[in-house]
């Protein structure tokens, strides 16, 4: 599902002192299949240009076309039901929207709400646990019962089994331990790989952005900045620190090695392990000199 | 829901707003009694432009206050038609399909219906001019002399205000709720009423685990801070009486006596 904004605006309490415009000029487009990662600081926008991704908020000025809806500002859109099984949101921390007596019962209530059958749901709960890594054990268990990341994945896995095409994650790790970020990241990553989900992922971590997505988003007070591939974000370390941005430190540690030493490193460096491979032909090179 | 205006607070640096809120309670209060001093053309009169001076004071913009009146509109609408066509009194200005319309009887809703608009008109003026918190501080200083009855008014006072200080997040909480499981397919405004019934609780019964979470997290934090209540506790806002809160209580009076006058 291809996704593309055009001019969108968003006002909040429009006509009243209270007005706010939180999103405006916004210009985007979203191929299918790709990972993108929408980065800003704090208030920049980024959480009311996602709920735009599925008409939980629609534009005050603009279009968005979503695969074959298109939501125009000012007209009342009906057919969200089938929109919203198609883009799937998790929120920040999703484990507050839990509310069902069982793990199997909640897991089941998204899909159930699209109309799959109860049968159906149930048979494929199973199958929706081991995606997330849960096992099999928590099935009967209430989710109350279980621990802060459990139901994180829970709630992760009852967005999930609706089967969207477009999966939008607002901070998925906030909150969570090294390892449980890790291997949620990586648990996004294979979906996108094997399911050719889009994925649209809102995060403060520059070294998350960096590490998983294809494409980045800077937005600033409420607006598009930025936008380009990782290596060519990150390139420009002074812009995203003056955007009040934090940078990779991957990046940073390029930058101090190669100020220090006065040599120029190919390619931006992501990962510690491309700031070492590099560091590698750089030694390599200065030995044969 | 975000049209409705009532109990909430409009940030302004106007001559009402920097009212001490005793002044503005008790402006309210003797204003809901006054009300009902009036009972013809010229108490009615001077009870309108009073209304209109504050509202004017305030910096409120009329079309915000008006807009915010709608939800409320009907019931004076109902309150003027109840009397227009049950009152009996005075001369038969119109007959229509077998419905007689007195002239007396358009008098008394306009009056009534005129009397509702301005009491509503007032109390939303104060809350709108008034933080939640300037209101409990008022409210705790207004009713400290019922301590000696051993009425715990300081905790009822920080009862209200930690009520009051939820409100907004308790609202942030239930719209963050409902988007996410709007997302999940519920439909919370149409469909056949079992499914809405389901649809509450998977908005409830989240909204109640965070509540009681909430409502813990906060007595922990007052109890580790040593919060022992009321007695000797000193205040970081501190309401002060100025002149010109002294010179609105008169106006208020001269209002009263104004009233008296002039009714019939």
């Amino acid at each position: 599902m291809d996704i593309v904004f055009r001019d969108v605006e968003h006002r909040y309490q429009i006509n009243t002192p209270f007005e706010k415009r939180a999103l405006y000029d916004i210009h985007m487009d979203i191929p299918n299949g790709s990972y993108v990662a929408v980065v800003g600081h704090t208030g920049s926008g980024k959480s009311t240009l996602l709920q735009h991704l599925n008409g939980l908020l629609q534009p005050t000025k603009g279009t968005i076309h979503l695969g074959n809806y298109t939501i125009t500002a000012g007209k009342k859109e009906k057919h969200l039901k089938l929109l919203r099984k198609k883009v799937g949101i998790v929120f920040q921390f999703p484990e507050h929207q839990l509310f069902e007596e069982t793990v199997e019962k909640d897991i089941c209530f998204g899909p159930i709400n699209f109309g799959m059958n109860a049968e159906e749901a149930k048979a494929r709960v199973g199958e929706w646990l081991a995606l997330v890594g849960l096992p099999e054990e928590v099935r009967h268990k209430s989710p109350f019962a279980l621990s802060g990341g459990q139901m994180r994945r829970v709630a992760i896995a009852g967005v999930l089994a609706m089967d969207p095409e477009v999966l939008v994650l607002d901070e998925p790790t906030a909150g969570l331990d090294p390892r449980g970020r890790k291997e949620m990241m990586d648990m996004f990553a294979k979906l996108q790989r094997q399911k050719h989900m889009t994925i649209v992922l809102v995060t403060h971590s520059m070294e998350e952005a960096a590490r998983y997505a294809d494409d980045i988003i800077v937005m600033h007070q409420g607006t598009i900045v930025r936008r380009g591939a990782p290596e060519h974000i990150f390139r420009h370390v002074d812009d995203l620190i003056s955007l009040g941005l934090d940078v990779p430190e991957p990046v940073l540690f390029q930058r101090a090695i190669e100020q220090k030493f006065g040599v120029q490193f190919h390619a931006p460096c992501l990962t510690m392990e491309d700031v070492i491979k590099n560091l590698q032909t750089l030694f390599t090179r200065v030995k044969s000199i | 829901m975000n049209s409705m205006i009532i109990g909430k607070y409009v940030p302004g640096n106007s001559l009402i707003h920097r009212l001490d809120p005793r002044t503005k309670l008790l402006l309210m209060f003797i204003y809901v009694f006054i009300v009902f001093l009036a009972n013809n053309e010229w108490t009615y009169g001077v009870l309108t432009s009073f209304t209109c001076v504050l509202l004017f004071l305030s910096r409120i913009p009329p079309s915000f206050m008006i807009k915010g009146l709608k939800p409320v509109l009907w019931v004076i609408v109902f309150t003027f038609l109840l009397h227009v066509l049950l009152t009996k009194e005075g001369d038969v200005v119109f007959q229509w399909l077998g419905i007689e319309v007195y002239d007396k009887a358009i008098q008394q809703g306009a009056f009534i219906s005129l009397r509702f608009l301005l009491l509503i008109v007032v109390t939303t003026l104060v809350t709108l001019t008034t933080t939640p918190i300037e209101v409990t501080d008022g409210m705790e200083s207004l009713l400290s002399p019922l301590k000696k009855w051993g009425i715990p008014v300081h905790e009822l006072a920080l009862m209200m205000s930690i009520s009051l200080r939820f409100i907004p997040t308790l609202m942030e909480e239930t719209e963050k709720i409902m988007k996410a499981q709007m997302a999940r397919g519920v439909d919370f405004s149409s469909g056949p009423l079992s499914e809405r019934m389901k649809a509450m609780t998977a908005l409830l019964v989240p909204l109640f685990i965070s509540a009681f979470k909430r409502a813990e997290e906060l007595a922990v934090a007052m109890e580790v801070r040593g919060y022992r209540g009321g007695n000797g506790r000193t205040k970081w806002r501190e309401l002060t009486w100025r002149r010109i809160d002294t010179a609105f209580m008169l106006l208020l009076g001269l209002l009263a006596v104004l009233l008296w006058l002039l009714r019939s």
